[in-house]
C-alpha cells in the first residue's frame, strides 16, 4: 500500500470502527490476516463510494424538498434540460471513483488470490524463511466436514485446529454436491466441489475458537453443517494432535464410506490415522472399491484414449448413479438419532472386482483398452505432482 | 382395474396419492383457502354471467392494452404467493434458534425459499415489467397495437401456463429444494430424484417461450411501428428502456432455455453434462445460468428506470435532464450486462486476473447507472415537484437504490466478495436493488398509468399509506440483514444456532409485517378507488399534465388507440403538441384495420400445461397426446384466414364524438 493510501485507510478506519463496535461483526473484526485485508477492502471501497454517495443523497433530499410545488420562491425553469458542464461532471465523477476502485481491485484481487501462497503472517511480519506451512485437506461431505492433516497423518470430522501464525494451505473438495468452505474469522470462502480441488491460503493470528460452516446451500442438512476452528499456540496444538492420536480410531476406506453417507449434526470425530491416498481417491471419485479414478481416466485419454474397448470402463466411472441404484434416498437425511441405519457396517460388495483387486493399485492389465506399452506407467500422482482434476487456476 | 399396478403406472406415471401433501397442515389450509376462493370466484363469474364477456373480451383478446393489464393482474396474484413464502421464511428464521426447530422442517423450508426466488423473479417481476411494456409502448409510439397481436396473446398465456405449473407443485407433489437457480449436481437426478426440479424446469421452459416471443414482438413493434417523425432519438425514455430490455430478453432467454434443456437431458435421458461423473461439469451450468441470470437483472431494472424517467419529468413539470446521456447510459448498461456474469461466483476458483476483470466490468456498470441518478436529480433541479404518489415512489427509489448500488459495488471487489458472498449481506443487497429499484418503479408505474388504463385515478391516501409502509418496512426488514451478513451469517438456513442473533431476525420479521401492511394498503387502494371511481374520474385523458403520446388519447383509450396516427416533432411529443396549440381532429375519420381476437393462445397454453404435467409425472400417454394436440392446434391456427376486420368510419366517428362531448362538458 502506498503511504497515501495507508493514511487514507487509517482515517477511514478511525471513522468506521466506532460505528461497528456495537455488535460482534466477525467480518469486520476478523482474527486472520487474509480476512483482515479483506475487511480493509470493504472499508476502503465504502469510503471511496461515500465520496459520491453522500453528496447524491444530500442533493436528492435537498432538491426534493426545495423544489416542491408549494415553495413558490424556488426557481422554475421548465425548458432547462442540458448542460455540457454538468454532463461532464456526472460522467467523470463516478468514472474517477471507479478508476481508483478498479486499481485497488486489480491489485488486491491478485494479492489476495486464495491460490497464492502467503508472503506475510500479518501486516508487520513477513513469513520467516524456515516456516513450514500446515497442509489441511478439506472434504465437504453430506452434511459434515472431514479434515485430513497429511503431514500429521491424522484426520478429524467437524473440528479444525491450527497453530497461530503458521500459514495454512487448504486443499478443498467435496463428495457429492457443491458447498462453500468458510471460516469468517480466518479468510474468505472458497467453493468445495466434487471431483475438483480448490485452494485457499490463510493464517490465523489470534488464539481462540471460531465458527466455520458451509456457505453454499447443499441440501436438507445444510443448516447444521458447522464446525469449530481452533486457533491454538504451538504447545496447545501439539496437545491437540496428541489428543486426536490417543482418542482417535483409524480412517480407512470402509470407515470413510460409512462416514460419507448423508447424516446431520454429526459429532466431532478424531482419527489417529488416515489412509494416505484416501483424500486423493475422494478427489478422484474412486474411494469406493472397483471404481476407476478420474486421474486414471484422464491419463488414458492423455495417452490417446482407449478406443471402443473403453466402453467397459464406463461402469467403473459412474459415481452419482450408484447412490440411486443402492436405494439411498439422497434427499432425506439419515439421522444418527433417528434409528435409521445411517451407516451400515456392511458395505455392498457387488462393485468389488472379481479378483478382489484393490483399486488404487492401478494394475494396467485390468484396464480394458489400455495400450500395453504403457504397462507399469503409474497414473499421475494425485497428491501434488500432477493434480489432473484441479481447478482452472494454475497460479500455484 | 385398480389392482393392476402396471395399468396404474401407465395411467398416472409416478403420480400417486402420496403426492398429495395431506399430512402438511399448512398446505391443507392453503389448499382449502384457494379452493374456497376459487369456487367463490367461479360462482361470482357464473352468477353475473361473466363467462361470455370474459372469453370474448379478455381471454381471447389480442388488444395490447388488455394483455398488458392481464400480465399485471398475474403479477399481483403471484406477488401474494411469493410474499406468503417470504412471510413463512422470516417467521421460521425468527423462531428457529437453539432448541426450537421452528415450524418448517428443512424439507419444506427449502422448497419455500426456492419458490420465493423463482416466483418473485419469473412470475412477479417479469410479467409486471412485460405488462407495462405491452400496455405503454404502443401508446407511447403512437401505434394501434403491437406488431404481432396474436403472438402477444400467446406469449401472455404461455407465461400464465408457467405460473400454473409452478402453483400446481404446491398441492401435487413438491417443488424444487435447490435454490432458485437449481445448481447441479444438487439439482441432478442423483441428488434430487423427485418431481420438484422437474416442476421447476418445465414451469420455466413454458414461461420462457412466452417471454422470448414477447421480446421479439416488442422489438419489432418499437423498430417498425413508431409514429411518423419519431426517430430513435425522439422516442420516450420508457420506450428506449423497453427496447434495450427486449434486446436483452431475446439475446439471453435462449441461453436459459438451452441450459435448462441440458439439465433436463441429464435428468430424463441420462446424459452427463452437469453430473460429477463421466466427464460432466457442474461449473458449466453455473456459468451458463448466470450468462442469462445477470442480464436478467437488467431486464427487470431497465424498464423501472424508464418508468422513473417518465414520472420524474412529468411531476417536476420539466423536460428530462440529459435525454441523450440517459439513452446512451441505457445502451451501455445493456451491453455491459453481458460482461459481468462471473461476479456471481468469484469464489469458484477462477484466477485472479479473471476475477479482477469481471469485478472491474461490474464496477463500470455503476458509471452509467450513476449518470442516470444524476439525470433524475437534475431534472428535479429547478422543477416544480408535485408529490403525487408516483413521485413519492421515485424519491424513495433514488435514496434506496443509491444504497443498494453502493453495496453492489462492494460485492464487486472480489476479495471483499469472498467474505460477503452467499451471506445475508448479499440477500440484503439484491433485495435492496430489486425492491428499491424494480418494485418501487413498478408501483410508481401502477399509480402513474392506472388512470390511463381505467379512466380514474387511484386513491392517493391509500397510495401514500402503501408507499410509507413499503419504504419503512423495507428498511426495517433488510438493514438487519446487512448487519447479519457482516456477522458472518449465511443464507438459506432453516435453523440458527447462535441465540444472540435472534433479535436481528425478529426485527427483520417486523419489517416484513410492515411490508405486509404496504401490500394490504395497495389492495385497499384498488378497492377504495374502484368504489370512489366517479369521484376520481378523469375524462381529459391527461390527468397528470403528461408529456408523452399516451396522454393524448382518451382514458381508457379506444380499441384503436389513436383515430389518426400522430406526427411527432419532439421527444416530449404530447407536451410539444400542447404547447403548439394542438387541436383534436373532429372529422374525416377513416375505417381502421384491426386484428381479430382468437382463442388459439389460451388453448395452446392449456395444452402446454398438460404436456408439462405429463413430463413431470412421467405420464407418457399425456405427453404424446398433448404434444400432438399442440402441433395440431398450431397448424390449424395457421389456416385461420379470418384474422382481421375494420372498425367502420362511423364507429370511429361516434367514439370520437362521444369524447368531444365529454371534454366539452368538462370545460
Amino acid at each position: 500500500m502506498t503511504p497515501m493510501l495507508k493514511r487514507f485507510f487509517q482515517i477511514s478506519l478511525a471513522l468506521f470502527l466506532p460505528l461497528l463496535a456495537g455488535c460482534n461483526m466477525v467480518v469486520m473484526s476478523p482474527s486472520g490476516d487474509i480476512a483482515a485485508q479483506q475487511r480493509d477492502l470493504i472499508v476502503i471501497s465504502v469510503v471511496l463510494m461515500l465520496l459520491i454517495i453522500v453528496p447524491v443523497l444530500f442533493l436528492t433530499l435537498y432538491f426534493a424538498w426545495h423544489y416542491r410545488r408549494t415553495n413558490v420562491n424556488a426557481a422554475y425553469d421548465p425548458e432547462w434540460h442540458h448542460s455540457t458542464r454538468l454532463e461532464v461532471i456526472i460522467w467523470a465523477a463516478p468514472l474517477a471513483i471507479i478508476i481508483a476502485l478498479g486499481a485497488v481491485t486489480w491489485i488486491s484481487t491478485h494479492k489476495l488470490d486464495p491460490y497464492r501462497p502467503l508472503d506475510r503472517i500479518d501486516a508487520a511480519r513477513p513469513i520467516p524463511a524456515d516456516a513450514r506451512p500446515l497442509t489441511v485437506e478439506v472434504v465437504a461431505l453430506d452434511w459434515k466436514w472431514l479434515f485430513f492433516y497429511p503431514e500429521l497423518g491424522i484426520a478429524t470430522v467437524n473440528e479444525l485446529a491450527a497453530p497461530v501464525d503458521v500459514p495454512i494451505n487448504f486443499k478443498i473438495t467435496a463428495s457429492s454436491v457443491m458447498n462453500s468452505f468458510y471460516i469468517p474469522a480466518l479468510a474468505g470462502q472458497v467453493y468445495a466441489m466434487p471431483g475438483m480441488e480448490t485452494k485457499l491460503h490463510a493464517v490465523i493470528n489470534k488464539e481462540g475458537e471460531f465458527d466455520g460452516f458451509s456457505a453454499n446451500y447443499s441440501g436438507p442438512g445444510f443448516s447444521h453443517m458447522r464446525f469449530k476452528f481452533h486457533g491454538l499456540n504451538q504447545q496447545r496444538f501439539d496437545e491437540w494432535i496428541a489428543r486426536v492420536k490417543t482418542q482417535g480410531t483409524a480412517l480407512n476406506r470402509d470407515a470413510y464410506l460409512r462416514l460419507e453417507k448423508p447424516s446431520e449434526k454429526e459429532p466431532i470425530r478424531y482419527y489417529a490415522s488416515a489412509d494416505k491416498d484416501l483424500y486423493s481417491s475422494i478427489l478422484n471419485l474412486c474411494a469406493e472399491n472397483g471404481k476407476m479414478c478420474m486421474s486414471e481416466m484422464m491419463h488414458i485419454d492423455m495417452m490417446g484414449g482407449a478406443g471402443k474397448e473403453s466402453a467397459e470402463n464406463r461402469e467403473k466411472l459412474e459415481y452419482d448413479n450408484r447412490r440411486v441404484e443402492r436405494g439411498e434416498n439422497t434427499n432425506s437425511p439419515t439421522h444418527p438419532a433417528s434409528g435409521e441405519p445411517s451407516r451400515s457396517p456392511q458395505e455392498p460388495n457387488s462393485t468389488v472386482n472379481d479378483n478382489g483387486q484393490q483399486p488404487m493399485q492401478h494394475d494396467m492389465h485390468n484396464m480394458p483398452g489400455m495400450d500395453m506399452q504403457h504397462q507399469g506407467h503409474q497414473a499421475p500422482d494425485n497428491g501434488d505432482g500432477n493434480p489432473a482434476p484441479t481447478q482452472l487456476n494454475n497460479n500455484n | 382395474m385398480f389392482s393392476n399396478p402396471d395399468l396404474l403406472k401407465f395411467i398416472f406415471g409416478r403420480l400417486t396419492l402420496e403426492a398429495i401433501p395431506y399430512h402438511e397442515p399448512i398446505l391443507i389450509v392453503t389448499f382449502i383457502g384457494v379452493m374456497l376462493g376459487g369456487l367463490a370466484l367461479l360462482g361470482v363469474i357464473t352468477y353475473f354471467k361473466f363467462w361470455g364477456p370474459l372469453w370474448r373480451d379478455w381471454i381471447t383478446s389480442v388488444d395490447h392494452k388488455k394483455i398488458g393489464i392481464m400480465y399485471i393482474i398475474l403479477a399481483i396474484i403471484m406477488l401474494l404467493r411469493g410474499f406468503s413464502d417470504a412471510v413463512l421464511m422470516r417467521a421460521q428464521q425468527a423462531l428457529a434458534f437453539g432448541e426450537n426447530e421452528g415450524f418448517l422442517p428443512p424439507h419444506h423450508y427449502d422448497q419455500i425459499f426456492t419458490a420465493h426466488g423463482v416466483i418473485m423473479i419469473f412470475f412477479v417481476a417479469m410479467p409486471f415489467v412485460t405488462g407495462f411494456m405491452n400496455f405503454v409502448v404502443p401508446l407511447q409510439i403512437g401505434a394501434r397495437d403491437v406488431s404481432f397481436p396474436f403472438l402477444n396473446n400467446f406469449s401472455f398465456w404461455m407465461t400464465t401456463a408457467g405460473a400454473i405449473i409452478i402453483m400446481l407443485s404446491l398441492f401435487i407433489g413438491e417443488f424444487a429444494r435447490t435454490g432458485w437457480l437449481a445448481y447441479p449436481p444438487l439439482s441432478g437426478a442423483a441428488y434430487s430424484p423427485g418431481v420438484g426440479v422437474d416442476y421447476y424446469l418445465w414451469g420455466l421452459q413454458v414461461a420462457g417461450v412466452g417471454t422470448t416471443l414477447s421480446g421479439i414482438n416488442l422489438i419489432a413493434t418499437i423498430v417498425k411501428m413508431r409514429a411518423p417523425g419519431m426517430t430513435f432519438m425522439k422516442m420516450p425514455i420508457f420506450t428506449w428502456t423497453s427496447l434495450c430490455t427486449n434486446v436483452l430478453i431475446v439475446a439471453t432467454f435462449p441461453i436459459l432455455t438451452a441450459t435448462l434443456a441440458l439439465l433436463s437431458l441429464d435428468r430424463y435421458v441420462g446424459t452427463n453434462f452437469f453430473t460429477n461423473d463421466l466427464g460432466g461439469n457442474p461449473m458449466m451450468y453455473i456459468n451458463l445460468i448466470w450468462i442469462w441470470g445477470h442480464p436478467e437483472v437488467y431486464i427487470l431494472v431497465l424498464p423501472a428506470f424508464g418508468i422513473f424517467s417518465e414520472v420524474v419529468a412529468t411531476f417536476c413539470g420539466k423536460r428530462l435532464f440529459g435525454y441523450a446521456s440517459m439513452v446512451y447510459a441505457t445502451c451501455v448498461i445493456m451491453i455491459l450486462s453481458y460482461l459481468v456474469w462471473l461476479h456471481h461466483f468469484f469464489t469458484m476458483g477462477s484466477g485472479a486476473s479473471v476475477n479482477a476483470f469481471f469485478g472491474i466490468t461490474t464496477m463500470i456498470i455503476s458509471i452509467p447507472t450513476g449518470a442516470k441518478i444524476f439525470n433524475w436529480l437534475f431534472t428535479m433541479y429547478r422543477g416544480r415537484i408535485r408529490y403525487e404518489v408516483p413521485m413519492l415512489w421515485t424519491v424513495g427509489f433514488m435514496v434506496t437504490f443509491v444504497i443498494g448500488g453502493m453495496t453492489g459495488v462492494m460485492l464487486a471487489v472480489p476479495p471483499a466478495d469472498f467474505v460477503l458472498h452467499n451471506s445475508l449481506f448479499l440477500i440484503a443487497h439484491f433485495h435492496n436493488v430489486i425492491i428499491g429499484g424494480v418494485l418501487f418503479g413498478l408501483l410508481a408505474g401502477v399509480n402513474y398509468w392506472f388512470p390511463k388504463a381505467f379512466g380514474f385515478k387511484l386513491d392517493p391516501f391509500w397510495g401514500k399509506m402503501s408507499f410509507w409502509f413499503w419504504l419503512i418496512g423495507f428498511y426495517i426488514a433488510f438493514m438487519p440483514l446487512y448487519v447479519l451478513g457482516l456477522m458472518g451469517v449465511t443464507r438459506r438456513l432453516s435453523h440458527i444456532e447462535d441465540p444472540s442473533l435472534q433479535i436481528w431476525f425478529v426485527t427483520a420479521a417486523v419489517g416484513v409485517a410492515l411490508i405486509a401492511c404496504g401490500i394490504a394498503s395497495f389492495i385497499i387502494q384498488l378497492v377504495v378507488s374502484f368504489r370512489k371511481r366517479e369521484e376520481l374520474r378523469d375524462v381529459t385523458g391527461d390527468p397528470w399534465n403528461g408529456r408523452t403520446l399516451e396522454w393524448s388519447t382518451s382514458s381508457p383509450p379506444p380499441d384503436y388507440n389513436f383515430a389518426f396516427t400522430p406526427v411527432v416533432h419532439d421527444h416530449d411529443s404530447w407536451y410539444d403538441m400542447k404547447n403548439r396549440g394542438y387541436g383534436r381532429p373532429l372529422q374525416g375519420f377513416k375505417p381502421i384495420h384491426m386484428p381479430k381476437n382468437t382463442g388459439a393462445g389460451a388453448i395452446l397454453s392449456t395444452l402446454s400445461v398438460a404436456l408439462a404435467f405429463g413430463l413431470i409425472w412421467y405420464i407418457w400417454w399425456l405427453v404424446a397426446v398433448s404434444f400432438v394436440a399442440i402441433l395440431a392446434v398450431a397448424i390449424i391456427h395457421t389456416f385461420n384466414y379470418n384474422r382481421d376486420f375494420y372498425i367502420s368510419a362511423e364507429d370511429v366517428s361516434a367514439e370520437e364524438t362521444r369524447r368531444t362531448e365529454l371534454l366539452a362538458r368538462q370545460v
